[in-house]
């Protein structure tokens, strides 16, 4: 199982507390982490990346393993304590705006 | 319940206000979204407890939410919005081609009689259509595509969609307004568009008179005269009798003929409300007196009206999309501000309380009247 973070606002939109749990089928990378939480929370398809280019939205960054992955490529395998779900897969809103 | 159902739309939430008939105790419940921007909620006239929300942030992007029992409870729907085709360019700010790029819904705008059918007036300006109750959009591509579009130009609260307005008489005819392009009609349901700006001048740019390129902020019609069309213009209060084939001016006495909203009485229908703003440089109202300004001749002669508003100090804005009127018998109207008050008129605007005045910046207020 692999552990995701969420934001708090994402959170609540998808009626979730705390971390989530994903089972991913494969290799464990940005993609299939994504794919697997948006399969089971599809009201937050469009709020971490968007429809069509599947692009990270701008003012999100992914972390793991205290590693900023937000540049890595999506089909890059994650750390394997994030695989192994030793440690979560953060998903970090930046600290902006009013 | 019988009574009225105000909508608010914040820069940190949406909020909903309820009275009874009597419009003197109110219920405020929100925030609902908290944190999120809520550029505009509204009803179905078809259901009225059928509610549509646009709800965005910066971070999380769009979000369409939909309630079933006029707002206790809300649903996420569809957040899709893909332009057709290759969307192409239109004109950044310097006058360079720049990618059309979907930023966020600004209007809602309910079907006059099928509850699932609901339009999307989006920036980066377009028109999007849901015949699904907001589960999925598609996009009337013939508006943006107009041989105008690539030349449509943003103004600065970005190249927005905001105004939508459904002809009660005729179910094919459109009009939506565009900042910074103009009025837009469609008598085909969407599948062809004409600009409606003859008669519109708006000095400091190229061409004053031209076709298409000016700075609507609001267009509002009464439903028992669909080709009687009021517009607030950047500057100037415009008034159309044909549709919108032509426009004439009738700011006459306003102390200033730049605003954002316009409203039309419910059973009045040459009575009508501006809020004069001092400029678009300096978005408060002139001499820091809030007051709202009602027309009971269509434009022209001018009465302000101030019982109950703030006449020192007030240097708030009223936005576009919030002001509305409620239908019971002593007409109501309703706006917003940035300084988060709400204002309730229970008698055509003569005397003036605020229903609550400290909720974050209004974007929009919609007033439902419940049977």
């Amino acid at each position: 199982m692999i552990g995701v973070v969420l934001p708090a606002h994402l959170r609540t939109l998808a009626q979730v507390d705390g971390e989530v749990e994903l089972q991913v089928e494969g290799q464990a990378t940005q993609r299939s982490v994504l794919d697997a939480l948006e399969a089971r929370y599809p009201m937050l398809r469009g709020t971490i990346r968007d429809h069509a280019a599947q692009e990270r939205r701008a003012f999100l960054r992914f972390f793991g393993c205290q590693q900023d992955l937000s540049h890595e490529p999506p089909d890059a395998p994650l750390p394997d304590a994030v695989a192994m779900g030793a440690e979560p897969f953060l998903i970090v809103g930046a600290m902006a705006g009013g | 319940m019988s009574g009225v159902r105000v909508l608010v739309g914040t820069r940190k939430g949406a909020f909903i206000l309820t009275s009874d008939q009597r419009r003197t105790r109110w219920e405020v419940r929100g925030p609902i979204f908290p944190g999120w921007e809520i550029y505009h909620l509204k009803g179905s006239p078809a259901d009225p407890n059928r509610l549509y929300a646009s709800q965005s942030t910066g971070w999380f992007g769009q979000l369409i939410q939909r309630s079933n029992d006029g707002g206790k409870t809300w649903e996420p729907m569809g957040n899709q919005f893909d332009y057709e085709g290759d969307p192409g360019t239109h004109q950044w700010y310097d006058g360079t081609p720049h990618p059309w790029e979907f930023q966020r819904v600004w209007h809602l705008e309910p079907s006059l009689n099928d509850p699932d059918t609901v339009y999307a007036g989006v920036e980066d300006a377009a028109l999007f259509r849901s015949i699904d109750g907001g589960q999925t959009w598609q996009e009337l591509p013939a508006l943006r595509g107009h041989d105008s579009g690539a030349s449509w130009q943003p103004g600065a609260g970005g190249m927005c969609l905001h105004t939508i307005v459904l002809d009660p008489n005729e179910p094919d005819r459109i009009f939506v307004a565009i900042s910074a392009a103009g009025v837009f009609r469609t008598d085909d349901a969407g599948q062809t568009w004409r600009p409606a700006n003859r008669g519109l001048r708006s000095e400091g740019t190229p061409d004053p008179n031209a076709e298409v390129g000016h700075c609507v902020h609001r267009i509002e019609m009464h439903p028992s005269r669909p080709n009687v069309l009021y517009m607030q213009k950047h500057w100037d209060v415009m008034r159309s009798d044909d549709a919108g084939e032509s426009w004439q001016e009738v700011s006459g006495n306003l102390p200033s003929d730049f605003g954002f909203p316009i409203g039309v009485h419910a059973h009045e229908p040459d009575t009508i409300y501006v809020v004069p703003i001092k400029s678009d440089s300096e978005h408060f109202p002139p001499e820091g007196k809030l007051r709202v300004y009602r027309s009971r001749t269509g434009g022209n002669e001018w009465d302000a009206l101030t019982n109950g508003l703030p006449q020192s100090n007030c240097y708030v804005n009223v936005l576009r999309d919030a002001m509305a009127v409620d239908s019971l018998d002593s007409c109501g109207v309703y706006f917003g501000t940035t300084g988060g008050q709400v204002y309730a008129s229970i008698d055509a605007g003569d005397n003036w309380s605020p229903i609550v005045r400290d909720l974050p910046a209004v974007l929009s207020l919609e007033v439902q009247t419940l049977p």
